[in-house]
């Protein structure tokens, strides 16, 4: 049985020479001017970094009210929401989530496709069958799959920076990138010339972007107590996002550190037994 | 220097087996017996180091073909599917990311040393040489294996270096189609790629073993550079050497445990996660780190044939150091003017690595030419004119007399009481 999959329509066609010069001639967007997002305090940076419960659960909620209207998430399936290391949603709830969507399946006996409701096992669906359909309802522009996205982002950290970054162990710039984005919205400064259809935004490289502003204060409903303001939503779906983008994060730190305590004591060992194997020779 | 195997079996089946083939007193004549000089520093771990690598990239490269698809529209997915859904997929994965980046720090290392302490030089030409080799295949297999994720980075990535072929005259435009195998970078070429990411690795290896039978032959080099004379020079492999190299490649070990643990794409680029698609360019094509430097060759020179013919010649000319450096000397450690231009040479490979990230434009296009040019001196002008006019220091007469004359007040230097066995 075969579920149906977000068509990816092969965006790879045998005709990058003629695009090499297309994508030459398109001056690149460069982020001249944009300032750098600030670094947040991200409770899955560093060594000992763990997702938020309640914040990714918050995110996914932030993600399906309202970026999943028009952003897929096509490597997401229901059952990631429940496994260990993520929103860690029980089994029934995710169910009942997936349950509220229809998925097509088949063919079945007759050889006809059917729509069925969602099981664990299928991935989101798509807000779109294709990426011509999703071009045609955004005004031309492609809202890009949320699978990777947290890694996909980024921003130039400049030196030394770029060095001490790997003693802080710090790679968390793809969310500081998308927080700061969805902050990032204001008024075109004065003789900013803003293309029809776009928005004004301080972080994106060129400033026009064509999201309008995707959520307001207030928009989605927290049962918790939680604030419900833009940078609260901006904060809680870019750690969901994170999540979706490094589903294993948890585990990599953990057993990162196991690792590292046992090859430290094993150099420390080694070190002796090599102090003790070369008492005797001089060198 | 590596001479008979003094191994003699006691077990009658292993005496059998031996007087068949002498596959146990090989290894016991190259690893266990193999005299090995007494003043060996760390940087001399490295060698070592990069075998584990060899052996860490090849164990995680066929367990990572049992998941991947090869195919355009299911190559960056397939990746996924190892980061998500395959067990223990994701360490596997950054690994062998992971590993390229490291294979290549060790590899500079153990080049930079072997220029540092004149290890190519007579009679070890061809170890150098192969060495070199060795250097050409991981660069051309580490580009074929970027490309295999099918992002954004591995797409573009492809098709500026397999355009660069299309600036040699005549054959050029033909080269580059057989490269594709077509009009543009496509599924075939990801095909070959991926074949070829798949054999190259089994082909190093080959000159590995070339490359360490060399080395058996001529023995290694040492700080001293001065050839080990006498028993008393030299240690055996093991357990003096096991147990050091086994101390350098955990520690190592941790360095990559950084990397791959906590950090595990910094190394690499962002847009790398964004599915490839040749009609959006990315604002700045960068390659791997260590080409950096050759990438900012290419760019400091305006002609595009020039510039590929820069960035390869900065490699080939390598392979012609033994008979560029006329300096008798081995080791920079008595070579008080090499010693400085050496570190000049460093830093320039890396204030060429630091401009091959930035655009190519303005005063990094100038500081780009002035480090190339410099870069080329080192070799042609620098290196054959040092050997003339430099004074070297006194060299000590053996390795046991520079190790006791360094530790004084030690046992008394007995360095005289050998003869000189070997030349240079």
């Amino acid at each position: 049985m075969s579920n149906t999959m977000s068509f990816r329509s092969s965006l790879l066609r045998p005709l990058a020479v003629a695009s090499l010069v297309i994508g030459l001639a398109v001056p690149a967007l460069a982020a001249e001017g944009a300032p750098k997002p600030s670094r947040e305090d991200w409770s899955f940076a560093g060594p000992f970094g763990k997702f938020d419960r309640a914040q990714v659960q918050r995110g996914f909620q932030v993600f399906k009210e309202v970026c999943a209207s028009c952003h897929s998430a096509h490597l997401l399936a229901f059952r990631n929401l429940a496994q260990p290391g993520g929103p860690e949603f029980s089994e029934a709830q995710v169910k009942a989530v997936a349950e509220g969507y229809q998925v097509q399946d088949g063919p079945n006996d007759a050889g006809d496709m059917f729509d069925r409701p969602g099981r664990l096992s299928d991935r989101w669906p798509s807000p779109f069958p294709n990426e011509q359909a999703a071009r045609a309802s955004n005004g031309g522009a492609f809202p890009p799959d949320f699978s990777t996205l947290a890694k996909a982002r980024t921003y130039e950290v400049g030196f030394p920076g770029f060095l001490i970054d790997i003693v802080r162990q710090y790679q968390e710039q793809g969310p500081d990138y998308i927080h700061a984005l969805l902050n990032g919205y204001k008024e075109p400064p004065e003789g900013f010339n803003l293309p029809e259809g776009a928005h004004y935004n301080a972080f994106f490289p060129g400033h026009a972007i064509k999201m309008p502003q995707p959520i307001s204060d207030d928009q989605v409903t927290y049962t918790d107590g939680t604030p419900q303001t833009v940078d609260q939503y901006s904060r809680d779906v870019t750690a969901f996002m994170m999540w979706l983008a490094e589903p294993h994060l948890e585990t990599r730190k953990r057993v990162g550190f196991q690792v590292m305590i046992f090859l430290i004591i094993f150099a420390g060992l080694l070190y002796f037994t090599k102090k003790k194997v070369w008492k005797s020779v001089e060198h | 220097m590596s001479g008979h195997s003094t191994f003699e079996p006691k077990n009658p089946a292993l005496k059998w087996f031996e007087s068949r083939l002498p596959l146990v007193g090989l290894i016991h004549s190259s690893f266990v017996a193999y005299p090995t000089p007494r003043n060996l520093n760390y940087w001399w771990t490295f060698g070592g180091i990069l075998s584990l690598m060899l052996v860490c990239q090849i164990v995680s490269g066929v367990v990572l073909v049992m998941h991947y698809t090869p195919h355009v529209t299911l190559a960056f997915d397939s990746v996924e599917h190892i980061m998500r859904d395959v067990s223990w997929g994701w360490l596997i994965r950054y690994i062998h990311a992971n590993g390229a980046s490291m294979f290549f720090i060790a590899v500079y290392i153990h080049m930079f040393r072997g220029l540092y302490y004149g290890s190519y030089k007579a009679p070890r030409e061809v170890l150098w040489i192969l060495g070199c080799i060795i250097y050409l295949l991981m660069m051309a297999t580490a580009f074929m294996g970027y490309v295999l994720p099918w992002g954004q980075m591995s797409f573009w990535g492809a098709t500026v270096i397999t355009n660069l072929f299309s600036a040699f005259p005549v054959v050029g435009p033909t080269i580059v189609e057989w490269l594709w195998g077509g009009f543009a970078v496509d599924n075939p070429t990801l095909n070959r790629f991926f074949s070829l990411h798949y054999l190259l690795p089994f082909m190093i290896a080959g000159v590995v073993v070339l490359h360490v039978w060399a080395l058996h032959v001529v023995g290694q080099n040492n700080p001293t550079g001065v050839e080990p004379k006498s028993e008393k020079d030299t240690v055996p492999f093991t357990p003096y050497a096991t147990i050091k190299d086994g101390f350098g490649m955990v520690c190592f070990l941790i360095f990559f445990a950084w990397f791959l643990f906590y950090i595990p794409n910094y190394l690499g680029h962002a847009d790398n996660y964004i599915p490839a698609n040749p009609l959006v360019t990315p604002a700045h094509i960068v390659p791997e780190w260590y080409y950096l430097p050759f990438y900012a060759m290419l760019r400091a020179v305006p002609d595009k044939l020039g510039g590929v013919l820069t960035m390869f010649g900065a490699i080939i000319v390598l392979f012609f150091v033994p008979w560029l450096d006329t300096s008798k000397v081995r080791s920079a450690a008595y070579r008080p003017l090499y010693k400085q231009f050496f570190w000049i040479w460093v830093a320039v490979c890396i204030g060429l690595g630091w401009l091959g990230s930035k655009p190519a434009e303005g005063g990094y296009v100038i500081a780009g030419r002035i480090l190339t040019i410099y870069y080329f001196a080192h070799f042609l002008i620098i290196l054959p004119l040092l050997g003339l006019f430099e004074k070297p220091k006194a060299i000590p007469a053996s390795i046991t007399e520079a190790v006791l004359g360094k530790n004084k007040g030690a046992a008394p230097a007995s360095a005289g009481v050998s003869a000189p066995q070997t030349k240079g």
